[in-house]
């Protein structure tokens, strides 16, 4: 059925290519979201869009376009046509580690791109097996400190927001662990709760049910404020590491050359979306973050992007991470 | 046992009401139909139908797309009985002898035993899940890398023992398997691997697309190329149902294939994989006449495709009872079951009894309309065998075009059905099977990644293969197998099990 859509909309493109930016939206509008379906953007891309279709009048048609960790979705997004037809959901790897991890990037996220506004962020836990011989962030890093050496870490995959941030906890507490690299969050969650390897940094959504379950324990979590979903988890500012502060943040954003009065309206159907109790329902029950009213507009999120790119490219260089 | 009744009892209570009945009946029925296009595999039919549950309730919701999964599921291997194109993995060994049947003019014989070993399987599995699922939650944390490299071991001597003609050509054919799955980015280190600077191949080759290329086009090709031998498929349609004789040879190698596919099911990373093949090793290895093999034999299908339903539902246990999913499909329930506001995890059952038992319930009455819907339908099918090739095959061409199309869309990825469909043909040709590549290719990944992960645990020693209990045995099963297969004085009448 989705194909259908994406094949008709694409004809009426052809015919309406001149069409008043006033008329937008005129037909179904496509969002690459360039992760699996299923995965965290996905999910949230399609609670946020529900709402969005219904002030635009318009059905906003999810295309999952997955691979190298999101780079091949927001490639071709960033080189198809800015008439605001087809937008996207970019996120903290796609637009702001993937310039330092894929050195032959097509794309440069601080210039090619008309922000429209930030969806929602998912916070990262600091999570480590139930064995672990220390039960708070400082005892870890007094571990860490004795036995460095000995430790396994594990991550989703080069370009995943858990080797990224990962990379990042690692360089804040000078820490080398040996790294074991995973398909994907599920399995890296199952051997931390088989207790084959030790510690690891992801996506609040992704752990909070195995940290509420006692499958696995939680150091910290790196936002300014508690989540209401673990209440019991400090952030790392009260444990004692206020510099490492990570959000797997998702943003809305189209092609360069998008025409202002769409990207305004695509901006307020966002705001609008977000703005609804359903919507905050949703993905405050996922642990995700709402934007402030800053990084809601186009503005704060280009600034946002800026200043991601140059915090994440001198960690993951100077790790030597790269995914080509 | 008490607690199993009154559970499963509010189970069927919240399945049965009309809404929830209504949903796994739209479900299995969209899901076979879509299911049955080439290509068209239980994730991209239910990541295209995701958005149509977003108006039930969360349980309505996970009866439906948990209906389109064996639905699309079963539908797979409906393809791969009739035009010998395998969906997914674990349809690749229905092809081989129940295309085989069809072409004798069994088709019929060989859906409606697919359908019954199903259904077979599915009530079995549905039990298994209701009583086990919580103690065998164990077992999927008791796989760690080590384990599952062991495991892969022993699924690759499965392979060699799958092979039709030349042993030699069958290792070859593994081996290359093996090779075609590490194309694209290490996962360990990020660098490419033999993608010649190509970009669309830096995320590897999809299974669907070797898959499709090696057994459908090729298989278009080959049915070209001799004209008389396509006729085979449409001279005789036979009995539509299977008899009293099909059932007695199917039904122990359905029972056996129940039991390996559920087992292997509820291991993590994919181990569902396997169920298909081992069972058709174990057939071919009991079998009298092993010669019937790839000449359509009904145990061929009959035990495969019970292995196939039985592990496509235990694969639940890991995401129902853990919250982690042991394979894509599973990831993406976790993102429909995210998406309606339950975050799946150990509290399901404790939390939302309703939904973690009315969906067990469900699994069986899903199973139930996949019998009532496939049977009426084999008739269909069937006929479908009737219309002229040379109308036919641009059909399956067009649709296998589409099909996999829509899976990443890719423009690309139809290019390189082209390029496996010629790649298949020359194999055939050459007298070179296919199905080791395949099975090569699926385990290939899991075993490299796997190796390396558990050497990297263990700091570089291998004693950790031999020091850990259940990847020993493992190995040592697998050791067992290949010398049984490789000498031929231990077992009398090994040439007629290689030799044609």
């Amino acid at each position: 059925m989705k194909k259908i859509a994406l094949a008709f909309a694409a004809v009426a493109g052809l015919a309406a290519t001149g069409a008043q930016a006033q008329n937008f939206p005129s037909r179904p509008i496509t969002m690459i979201v360039p992760f699996a379906a299923g995965g965290p953007t996905d999910v949230v891309a399609r609670i946020v869009t529900d709402h969005m279709s219904r002030t635009l009048g318009q059905q906003i048609v999810i295309e999952n376009v997955a691979g190298a960790g999101g780079t091949t979705g927001i490639t071709r997004a960033a080189q198809s046509q800015p008439d605001g037809y087809t937008i996207m959901m970019g996120h903290m790897g796609t637009h702001g580690a993937a310039p330092a991890l894929y050195p032959n990037l097509k794309y440069d996220p601080t210039k090619d791109f008309a922000a429209i506004g930030m969806a929602a962020g998912t916070p990262i836990v600091i999570v480590a097996k139930k064995d672990f011989p220390a039960n708070d962030l400082k005892g870890f890093l007094d571990y860490m400190k004795t036995n460095g050496e000995k430790v396994n870490m594990a991550h989703a995959g080069v370009g995943s927001v858990s080797h990224s941030t990962g990379i990042l906890f690692n360089s804040i507490i000078k820490a080398k662990p040996t790294m074991v690299a995973y398909r994907g969050t599920g399995p890296a969650l199952n051997d931390l709760m088989a207790n084959t390897v030790d510690y690891m940094t992801d996506q609040i959504v992704n752990v909070a049910p195995q940290i509420q379950g006692g499958n696995i324990k939680a150091f910290a979590i790196a936002t300014p404020e508690r989540s209401p979903v673990l209440p019991n988890v400090p952030t790392t500012k009260e444990a004692g590491l206020g510099d490492y502060q990570v959000s797997a943040w998702n943003a809305v954003f189209a092609p360069k050359g998008t025409p202002p009065d769409v990207v305004k309206k695509l901006n307020e159907a966002l705001v609008k979306s977000l703005d609804d109790e359903n919507t905050k329902k949703r993905l405050l029950e996922l642990g995700g973050v709402l934007p402030s009213a800053e990084e809601k507009t186009p503005e704060g999120l280009q600034k946002l992007v800026n200043s991601e790119v140059a915090r994440w490219t001198p960690v993951l260089k100077a790790a030597g991470a790269t995914a080509e | 046992m008490g607690d199993l009744f009154s559970n499963l009892g509010l189970g069927f209570s919240v399945a049965f009401s009309v809404q929830n009945i209504l949903s796994a009946f739209i479900g299995c029925l969209v899901g076979t139909l879509i299911g049955v296009l080439p290509g068209v595999g239980p994730i991209a039919t239910i990541a295209m139908l995701l958005p149509i549950t977003f108006s039930l309730d969360p349980t309505g919701a996970l009866i439906m797309l948990a209906g389109i999964y064996y639905g699309a599921q079963y539908g797979g291997s409906t393809t791969a009985i009739l035009v010998n194109i395998p969906g997914e993995a674990t349809s690749v060994v229905t092809a081989l002898d129940g295309h085989q049947m069809a072409r004798q003019g069994r088709a019929g014989i060989a859906l409606g035993v697919a359908a019954i070993g199903s259904f077979f399987a599915g009530t079995v599995a549905t039990l298994v899940i209701a009583a086990l699922g919580k103690p065998l939650t164990g077992l999927a944390l008791l796989f760690g890398p080590t384990e599952y490299f062991a495991l892969m071991v022993m699924g690759l001597v499965f392979a060699v023992v799958l092979a039709r003609g030349s042993i030699l050509k069958a290792i070859a054919m593994i081996l290359l398997g093996v090779l075609l799955s590490t194309v694209g980015l290490d996962l360990e280190t990020g660098e490419e691997r033999m993608t010649f600077g190509l970009a669309f191949l830096s995320d590897g080759i999809d299974f669907a697309v070797l898959a499709m290329g090696v057994f459908g086009i090729a298989e278009i090709m080959r049915n070209l190329d001799h004209t008389e031998h396509r006729d085979v498929v449409r001279q005789a349609i036979g009995r539509l149902l299977p008899n009293k004789d099909d059932f007695k040879q199917a039904y122990k190698p359905a029972i056996r294939g129940t039991l390996i596919g559920a087992v292997l099911g509820i291991l993590p990373g994919n181990g569902a994989v396997l169920g298909p093949f081992a069972s058709y090793t174990l057939e071919k290895k009991l079998a009298k006449d092993p010669r019937r093999f790839g000449r359509g034999a009904i145990e061929g299908v009959a035990g495969p495709e019970s292995a196939n339903n039985a592990g496509a539902q235990t694969s639940f246990i890991p995401l129902l009872t853990l919250g982690i999913p042991p394979n894509a499909v599973m990831a993406l329930m976790v993102g429909a079951m995210t998406i309606h506001g339950i975050i799946p995890g150990p509290q399901v059952m404790t939390k939302n009894p309703d939904l973690f038992w009315g969906m067990i319930a469900s699994m069986w009455i899903g199973n139930l309309m996949l019998l009532v819907i496939n049977l009426p339908l084999v008739g269909l099918w069937v006929r479908l065998l009737k219309v002229p090739y040379r109308l036919l095959f641009p059909a399956i061409l067009m649709f296998c075009c589409i099909g996999i199309y829509s899976i990443n869309s890719l423009p690309t990825d139809v290019m390189f059905i082209a390029l496996f469909g010629f790649v298949g043909y020359m194999l055939i040709k050459f007298g070179f099977e296919p199905a080791p590549m395949l099975l090569g290719f699926v385990l290939g990944k899991l075993m490299e990644e796997n190796l390396r992960r558990a050497l990297i645990l263990s700091r570089g020693s291998l004693e950790t293969f031999i020091e850990r209990p259940v990847s020993a045995g493992l190995l040592a099963v697998a050791a067992i197998l290949l010398i049984i297969a490789l000498l031929p004085s231990i077992r009398k009448g090994r040439d007629e099990v290689f030799t044609e």
